[in-house]
């Protein structure tokens, strides 16, 4: 047991000093590096949903767009009227000094995490009350009909988009920009990490898998589920609406189909990770949206004008192939490693029945 | 938001009068989702870009100078073998696994439909002029489209058409028997193989037929097959599977509802009504079924 621990210390340690290096080794890279914490929050928290609850949602990205448009706007609101700020470009008239702007994100970070985990506990009484794909179905209505809603209020700027402030022009360092959310980004994916890894290890993890395997008997069994769905859905909504406000301020600009609720990419991508590295398994989305990250920007260029098509055969590929995905896999052919005993008079008889 | 239908009650029979003749195009969109969703329990997401490959068709041959009325005959046919080939490609792997397996993969093929289409096609709005001019009423004051009028009448008559064959003909027996029990139809000599992809074909059929009648009376534009989805997701849950004068009324209603919400709260907020009238729906029959403590299945 102790030999496990030390293992792991190694690995987590030299995880976390290989992400603070990044940014310096591959400096050419840090915005894809940014997008790659980002896309790992965005697949782990998925998973708690999808991988452990059992309730595949395609609604997470309502959290991450709202978290998108709310950093953006607090950061603008705090300072500047923000209907002038959308109306006319506003980032022309008005300039964030370097102190409004670091405020501002921060605390336009802090809103963008608690309004979607009060409103996903708001609206998770009704919406977890849905079962299976119905439960898909809805959240996918619901993340479509926030997007649509989006484009449509004037004063987050409707359908032209959304300019978030600029970087301030007082720091001189051309690279300070992309170290910032580069570092804001690993932060959040520590943070998700160890949260994740927290809940992994508690008797919530397992409470959620009940519930997955047969909701109905862990009701009977005195669950009460619903309460437990919904602390889930909040967990969730937190850190997405955290990805969203640090992709926002990268981005740079707001659209409100194409970058905030952005069912078409970050939606499924989110949904297409987790199963790609295995979903229910602590390192699947990880390794998942890495992999998923690395095939992505390696043949995007390549195949310029056909990604969507390559990107619509990948999860056809994936869903209909590989529906237990890597970490599945991994456990199929090496199941001692995750700690199955297998019986052997019990596998032959399986075999014959076969 | 200005409440001018309140204040004009000819705008008010203009919406109701479109608002019907657009849901009987969406019931038949919906017969098709609730034939396959019967018998083969797929959700197909990519139902809409079905819809939207078969108006291209039509649009298509109107560019070769035909008039595309007559793609409500070419289009099913062209449209029944994208359905079979579609079924012989992927669906045929998805049919008896989880659900949300079916949802993911048709929503892969949704994507590549679209991105295919915006190829072929391009990214542009178009539409197949019918050139069949417009009906005035009560006084010029509600005009009316014959192109709506023609494309509700053709569909009234391939829904009558169909449940006619699904009843009457042998293929029509075996897809009823398939849906009522697989396995026994099986045992009984029903080859459900077939059976299935001639469902999925007559899917696609008639998104064939529902795409040629929406090349004529609206737009057509590659990405706007999400919504036609949802739409007929929407018209069969509250109608339940395989009761056709419930998917003939609920899509009348659902079209009222969309006239009516493009009036009342701007052309803007139209699709985002549709979407969040879904969650609605799905939200009070949840809360309906909750008091039973039961759950939507």
């Amino acid at each position: 047991m102790e030999k496990v621990k030390q293992k792991d210390l190694i690995l987590y340690s030299g995880l976390i000093i290989l992400g603070l290096a990044a940014p310096y080794l591959f400096s050419a890279f840090k915005v894809q590096l940014t997008y790659l914490c980002v896309l790992i929050v965005l697949a782990m928290t998925w998973n708690l949903q999808g991988g452990e609850m059992g309730y595949n949602t395609f609604g997470n990205i309502l959290f991450y767009g709202l978290g998108m448009y709310l950093t953006a706007s607090v950061q603008v609101g705090m300072f500047f009227p923000l209907a002038e700020w959308t109306e006319s470009g506003g980032e022309k008239t008005f300039v964030h000094t370097t102190a409004q702007y670091f405020q501002g994100i921060g605390v336009g970070l802090l809103v963008s995490a608690i309004v979607p985990a009060v409103i996903a506990g708001a609206i998770g009484y009704a919406i977890l009350g849905l079962r299976g794909h119905y439960f898909a179905i809805c959240t996918l209505g619901l993340g479509i009909a926030a997007g649509e809603i989006a484009g449509g209020i004037e004063i987050i700027g409707a359908g032209q988009g959304f300019t978030t402030p600029p970087f301030p022009a007082e720091i001189v360092d051309t690279e300070a920009r992309g170290k910032f959310f580069y570092f804001l980004s690993f932060a959040l994916l520590v943070g998700t990490f160890i949260f994740v890894k927290y809940i992994y290890g508690s008797r919530f993890k397992l409470i959620l898998n009940a519930i997955r395997d047969n909701e109905d008997k862990a009701e009977a069994m005195g669950i009460q589920t619903m309460k437990y769905k919904i602390v889930g859905w909040m967990c969730s909504a937190f850190f997405c609406g955290l990805a969203g406000g640090i992709m926002g301020g990268l981005i740079g600009y707001i659209d409100s189909t194409d970058v905030a609720f952005d069912g078409r990419e970050m939606g499924v991508f989110m949904v297409l990770m987790a199963i790609l590295g295995g979903k229910g398994t602590l390192w699947g989305p990880v390794i998942g949206a890495t992999l998923f990250h690395f095939f992505k920007e390696g043949l995007w260029t390549l195949i310029l004008g056909w990604q969507y098509v390559a990107l619509g055969v990948l999860i056809v590929v994936i869903v209909v192939y590989f529906p237990e995905g890597l970490m599945g896999w991994l456990r199929e052919k090496y199941p001692e490693r995750f700690g199955e005993v297998i019986d052997e008079k019990d596998r032959k008889a399986q075999v014959e029945l076969k | 938001m200005d409440f001018l239908i309140f204040k004009a009650p000819m705008l008010m029979v203009q919406a109701s009068l479109d608002g019907i003749l657009l849901g009987i195009l969406f019931a038949l969109i919906a017969y098709g989702m609730a034939l396959q969703w019967g018998v083969m329990n797929i959700i197909n997401i990519a139902q809409g870009d079905l819809v939207i490959l078969g108006g291209y068709i039509a649009y298509t041959i109107y560019l070769w100078g035909i008039h595309p009325a007559w793609g409500v005959i070419i289009s099913p046919i062209i449209m029944f073998f994208v359905g079979w080939g579609l079924y012989k490609l992927v669906i045929n792997k998805v049919v008896d696994r989880d659900l949300f397996i079916s949802i993911l993969a048709t929503f892969g093929i949704a994507i590549v439909f679209q991105q295919l289409m915006n190829f072929i096609f391009g990214a542009d709005v178009v539409v197949a002029q019918s050139e069949y001019g417009t009906t005035m009423l009560f006084d010029n004051s509600v005009t009316l489209p014959n192109s709506k009028i023609f494309s509700a009448f053709i569909s009234v008559l391939y829904a009558v058409a169909l449940v006619i064959y699904m009843k009457k003909s042998r293929l029509g027996r075996a897809i009823r028997a398939t849906a009522q029990n697989a396995r026994a139809a099986k045992i009984l000599g029903v080859d459900t193989e077939k059976v299935y992809a001639a469902t999925f074909g007559i899917n696609a059929a008639l998104c064939g037929i529902a795409g040629a009648l929406i090349s004529i009376t609206l737009t057509l534009h590659p990405y706007v097959g999400l919504p036609y989805t949802v739409r007929s997701f929407m018209i069969v849950i509250v109608a339940g599977l395989g009761n056709l004068p419930a998917v003939a009324v609920s899509g009348m209603g659902l079209g009222l509802f969309e006239e009516f919400a493009d009036y009342i709260l701007g052309t803007e907020f139209r699709i985002g009504a549709v979407f969040l009238l879904l969650v609605l729906i799905l939200v009070y029959r949840r809360f309906k079924l909750s008091k039973k403590r039961e759950y939507l299945k």
